[in-house]
């Protein structure tokens, strides 16, 4: 998709920590703005990030509407073995996108 | 106006969100204490950065970073980011683990007005820590209307 950004080694040292930064496109509509008619905008946001290494759970981050529209999180994680990590956003009004990364760890 | 006077006025208006740091509005302490529960987290250890003065509060860079070696029997198991003046005072929770291998973590965020931003870590030892920080906005979030 291309509403998403991420930025993370191909290769990786067995036991080195890598930065994995990734920057998704979305509102983050906070529900507490008024619209052009004076009435409220619903909450529309990414509620919950995750991220995954061959399966395993690595990182999570719930989200409040406090989180800049477009959300950019950056995190680290151990590169213990070659495989794909798997970001997953989801969130209000069915929300749900997802990004695959290959790092080969040598 | 008095040139000094003025002067005088605008270092006042600067200096008032900086000096009370334990004046923490009860919806962030609330929030903090379902948390920790009946732990008092220490400080130290933490680092939180995040600009002093922002611009425009509708994106503000945020980084929390914690002193730890990231083992299985030392770790960071959470880190909490929370606000006082904005509508709700969570802004995110997010769990890390050893396979962390660091834990530091970025993001950008919303601020309604200039307040205090409070990070709370829990550790795997069920300990907590935290720190705080300070950040004047001039250009709030949320009070625009969308476009």
């Amino acid at each position: 998709m291309s509403n998403i950004l991420v930025n993370a080694p191909k290769t990786a040292k067995r036991g080195a920590a890598i930065e994995i930064k990734a920057l998704i496109m979305h509102p983050m509509e906070t529900g507490f703005r008024p619209g052009p008619n004076g009435r409220i905008i619903p909450r529309n946001i990414i509620e919950r990030f995750t991220a995954t290494w061959n399966g395993a759970e690595i990182f999570t981050m719930d989200m409040s509407p406090a989180i800049a529209a477009n959300p950019f999180v950056s995190f680290f994680a151990e590169a213990k073995e070659s495989g794909t990590v798997v970001l997953r956003w989801t969130g209000d009004e069915g929300f749900a996108a997802e990004q695959r990364v290959d790092i080969a760890v040598e | 106006m008095d040139r000094r006077l003025f002067l005088a006025g605008t270092a006042a208006v600067v200096l008032v969100p900086l000096s009370p740091a334990t004046a923490t509005p009860d919806a962030m302490a609330e929030a903090i204490r379902k948390v920790v529960g009946t732990a008092t987290p220490t400080e130290g250890r933490v680092k939180l950065d995040v600009p002093p003065l922002v611009e425009n509060g509708s994106t503000v860079p945020l980084t929390v970073s914690v002193d730890s070696p990231m083992t299985e029997a030392d770790h960071v198991k959470a880190i909490h980011v929370f606000n006082e003046k904005n509508p709700q005072p969570n802004v995110f929770s997010a769990r890390l683990g050893p396979r962390s291998g660091k834990a530091v973590i970025g993001t950008r965020i919303k601020l309604g007005d200039s307040q205090r931003i409070v990070a709370i870590v829990e550790t795997s030892d069920g300990k907590f820590l935290s720190a705080g920080a300070d950040v004047i906005v001039t250009l709030a979030a949320c009070l625009e209307e969308s476009p």
